[in-house]
């Protein structure tokens, strides 16, 4: 066995996030670890390479105990982590990122050519065609991940972790990413691979290990659960079908917001939405193809420099985040560590902020009240967290979304913009947050969902945009909201419905 | 109530202990007499020589939640100081002169908040301008030499007594209440700690962090010219050269002996007072001890250096660790004996 942990226990106070874990890694295994949001994944990760100090039960590797104090010592031992968000330095060139503390040197003096070559060298093998040279700011957030593999891979070389790496990426990114996986894999490695997007955990692993509650609950080989059998083991019981039952918005136009013209010069070509009450707003498109920058224009992140907005009660000021807000809008960001969360404070305090920000200093929500409020939110999105005062960067990464949400939700706004909402999150709260959405806009909230998963635009949308190049290209509606047609029209401009009719 | 008994506790027995040590040096340290209807006695001397960094360390504690700085409050203090004097030397009373030398605060603490807020300076930057300059536009108003005044209404404020308690402390005890209550019994408190934690976040919520920050750095301008009006009027007269040289620096340390980050966020006034009260403290005991003062700068350092790497999150835990894991390591061995004795005992069968 390569790397194993035997009755690992770990408590943080309010939470045993690991109860008596023991779990096996074989080398030229890709092992997935699955669990809930708040199961314990990162946890148990974070114990392997040093991060945290376990409380008790021992690490194996290769058969010896290891007492990994700091990730350096785990990457010296031969474990190498790649997290969510990748660790690396942006404005450093490739080479320097990857050489970064073991750079070739003579008289003390950083050896550029030699450390280029070695960089280029490290790359080889992965498939990608990058000038090292070059900083690593100028590439897309996979070629980023692979370097930062890469790194790990050449500094510890015998067990990878990846925890959720493929959670900003596109599907093509995706295979990208899969195929080094892979050639890692046949080269003896054991690698540890923590997802959501259960069709990954499938095409990629060999066995499955399912964490619940801090507690070890199955492991077996992949090929022995199927997709519902999973989820049952993850989530304690069946998962509830979700009703496809899609309320028709109301069109007639009263209540609509109008926007016509807005747009913002190099981000997002200037374009037109009607929203109307009640109505699910699609957003496809690839990343970086103006989706985020399309919702901050909307919502005055990013101002439009162009074109006006209108409801029925006239022009609708959209300066900056606060007007919008007065204007009854909200926008849960797609980064929420730096957009969303304000990690230090409590969950209550996240809850309230939106509304406490829009109802001005001077009237400060009573205690009551927003005990009251963040009691009810969490249990009605379900976050796993001790209790409503545990500073809200402790919690999960999937609870932290959770979190937003139910702060915006708090401000029963009439246009919710939601930018990624289920990254990071767990099959059982995806569909509850699905749920939620069709709730809300039953009882007239108007939603813009912006999405890399096509099955979840199609299954919420009443109408799905489809942006390209900054730019909108093109609309479907009602029956042409498939993936298939939303596939198409990312790839392909002139098969879009709107160019063929 | 307890949960701010529990935030201050660490400030609390550091004063004690700091207390406790000039005691040590001092018996008499708890002597008060009540002479000529005024408390006498070296506690009511730490209450009141502490005013101005306890004032300071009030509109510091606001200024350092939001990741901010204010380097030029003691520049602020010879600014207002000499516009106190000037007023009173021109004889426009009294209330002219507070209310000049409190908007001369307002002013300052304005164009700091806009360099911070609206134009991206970095606080530690922005603020440095006016320290440099403060110094200067004070020798402006004073007309380079020191401008000293008899007004006996005036100098009341920075000698004077009520109820036989210094008016110094009164008045840094009465605005910390004030600021105390503006910020928690309204909103203020937790959108300063929100944009001190995460600004960008902040505003995608819908705080208006550009108006909140430039109020913060104006209270601690309204503080500065407080703790300028009393240095003035203790001596009365204004000195553009020397009066809150360096208490800058002091209200920085006695907000951090107060255990707030200066990576902003979660704060505490009341500790940063008992910080400044705890430098006060220090500062007369090392005076009354008879160190040649040449000392007195050395003690000090190494008294704070002492206070706070108690105080570090980091040196705690490892504390706590090493006590609980010596408790640990006289228990484990035995665990460990029994689990090879039930391995030596399967390899045998
Ligand atoms: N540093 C910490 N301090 C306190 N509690 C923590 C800390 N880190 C994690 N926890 C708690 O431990 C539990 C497990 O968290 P962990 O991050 O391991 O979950 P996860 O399985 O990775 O979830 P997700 O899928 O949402 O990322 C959670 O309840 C979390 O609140
Ligand atoms: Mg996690």
């Amino acid at each position: 066995m390569l790397l194993s942990t035997r009755d690992l226990t770990k408590t943080f106070p309010g939470t045993r996030a690991l109860d008596a874990v023991s779990f096996d890694l074989k080398a030229g295994e890709v092992h997935a670890l699955l669990g809930e949001n708040g199961a314990g994944k990162s946890t148990l990760i974070k114990c392997l390479t040093g991060a945290y100090r376990r409380d008790s039960g021992d690490i194996l590797f290769e058969g010896q105990p290891i007492f990994p104090q700091s990730t350096l010592e785990a990457q010296a031992i031969g474990i190498g982590t790649v997290y969510q968000e990748v660790n690396l330095l942006p404005n450093l060139t490739v080479a320097e990122n990857l050489t970064l503390g073991h750079q070739p040197r003579r008289l003390g003096m950083i050896r550029s050519r030699a450390m280029n070559a070695q960089a280029d060298e490290m790359l080889s093998g992965y498939g990608i065609d990058i000038d090292v040279r070059r900083t690593l700011d100028q590439y897309s957030v996979a070629v980023q991940q692979i370097v930062a593999i890469a790194r790990a891979v050449h500094l510890s070389g015998r067990v990878l972790i990846l925890d959720e790496p493929t959670a900003s990426l596109d599907a093509r990114e995706v295979q990208m990413l899969f195929d080094v996986v892979r050639d890692l894999r046949a080269r003896g490695l054991g690698i540890i691979f923590i997802s959501h997007f259960l069709d990954q955990v499938f095409e990629i692993s060999d066995r499955l290990t399912i964490l619940r509650n801090g507690r070890h609950i199955a492991t077996c080989p992949a090929a022995e659960v199927d997709r519902m059998q999973l989820i049952t083991l993850m989530l304690g019981h069946e998962l509830q079908q979700e009703t496809a039952t899609r309320a028709r918005p109301v069109a007639d136009g009263k209540d609509a917001i109008r926007f016509s013209g807005v747009g913002r010069r190099g981000r997002i070509a200037p374009f037109d939405l009607t929203v109307h009450k009640g109505e699910v707003i699609g957003m496809a498109g690839l990343l970086g193809s103006g989706r985020t920058e399309s919702a901050e224009v909307l919502f005055g992140a990013a101002p439009s420099d162009s074109g006006t907005v209108e409801d029925s009660d006239g022009p609708v000021d959209l300066r900056n985040p606060r007007a919008a807000i007065a204007a009854g809008f909200a926008f849960a960001p797609e980064d929420r560590k730096t957009d969303g969360i304000i990690a230090e404070l409590s969950v209550r305090e996240n809850i309230i902020l939106a509304l406490q920000a829009r109802r001005g200093w001077s009237r400060p929500i009573p205690q009551a009240e927003q005990i009251r409020m963040a009691d009810d939110y969490i249990a009605r999105l379900d976050i796993r967290t001790p209790d409503a005062e545990k500073p809200v960067g402790l919690l999960s990464g999937g609870n932290q979304q959770k979190v937003i949400l139910a702060r915006w939700l708090a401000t029963n706004p009439r246009f919710l913009i939601l930018d990624e909402p289920t990254r990071g999150i767990d099959v059982g709260a995806h569909a509850e947050i699905l749920r939620l959405i069709e709730d809300v806009v039953a009882q007239g909230m108007s939603i813009l969902v912006i999405s890399s998963e096509l099955d979840e635009l199609v299954a919420v949308s009443h109408r799905v945009i489809v942006v390209r190049d900054r730019q909108h290209v093109s609309q479907l509606t009602g029956e042409d909201v498939t993936t298939d047609t939303i596939v198409r029209a990312i790839a392909a401009p002139d098969l879009t419905p709107e160019a063929t009719t | 109530m307890t949960t701010v008994l529990r935030r201050v506790a660490p400030q609390l027995l550091t004063l004690v202990a700091v207390i406790m040590l000039v005691s040590i040096y001092f018996p008499s340290f708890w002597q008060i007499v009540y002479v000529n209807e005024r408390l006498v006695g070296i506690p009511i001397d730490v209450i009141k020589r502490g005013a101005p960094v306890a004032l300071l360390a009030i509109g510091m504690t606001l200024v350092i939640a939001t990741r901010g700085i204010d380097l030029s409050v003691g520049a602020v203090m010879a600014i207002c100081g000499a516009s106190a004097a000037w007023s009173i030397d021109q004889g426009f009373g009294l209330w002219a002169a507070l209310g000049i030398a409190l908007v001369a605060g307002l002013i300052c603490g304005l164009w700091n908040g806009l360099l911070v807020a609206v134009f991206d300076i970095q606080p530690i930057v922005a603020t440095l301008i006016l320290m440099v300059a403060g110094r200067g536009i004070a020798q402006l108003i004073t007309g380079g030499t020191i401008l000293t005044f008899d007004n006996d209404a005036f100098s009341y404020l920075g000698s004077g007594t009520l109820l036989g308690v210094p008016v110094p402390a009164v008045i840094w005890v009465l605005t910390g209440i004030g600021f105390g209550l503006l910020v928690r019994r309204t909103a203020l408190g937790l959108l300063v700690e929100s944009i001190g934690v995460n600004l960008r976040a902040s505003t995608l919520t819908g705080i208006n962090s550009r108006v909140l920050l430039i109020a913060v750095y104006m209270g601690s301008g309204f503080c500065a010219a407080l703790a300028g009006i009393i240095a003035t009027a203790d001596i009365r007269g204004a000195d553009a050269n020397n009066a809150g040289l360096w208490l800058e620096l002091d209200a920085i340390l006695a907000v951090v002996i107060g255990g707030n980050s200066l990576l902003g966020g979660r704060f505490s006034i009341l500790a940063s007072i008992l910080g400044a009260m705890i430098i006060q403290t220090i500062n007369t005991g090392i005076l009354l001890a008879g160190f040649p003062s040449e000392f007195n700068l050395v003690i000090k350092a190494v008294l704070v250096i002492i206070i706070l790497v108690l105080q570090s999150p980091r040196v705690l835990p490892q504390l706590a660790y090493l006590w609980r894991g010596r408790r640990d390591r006289s228990q484990r061995p035995k665990q460990s004996q029994t689990s090879q004795q039930n391995a030596g005992t399967e390899t045998k069968t």
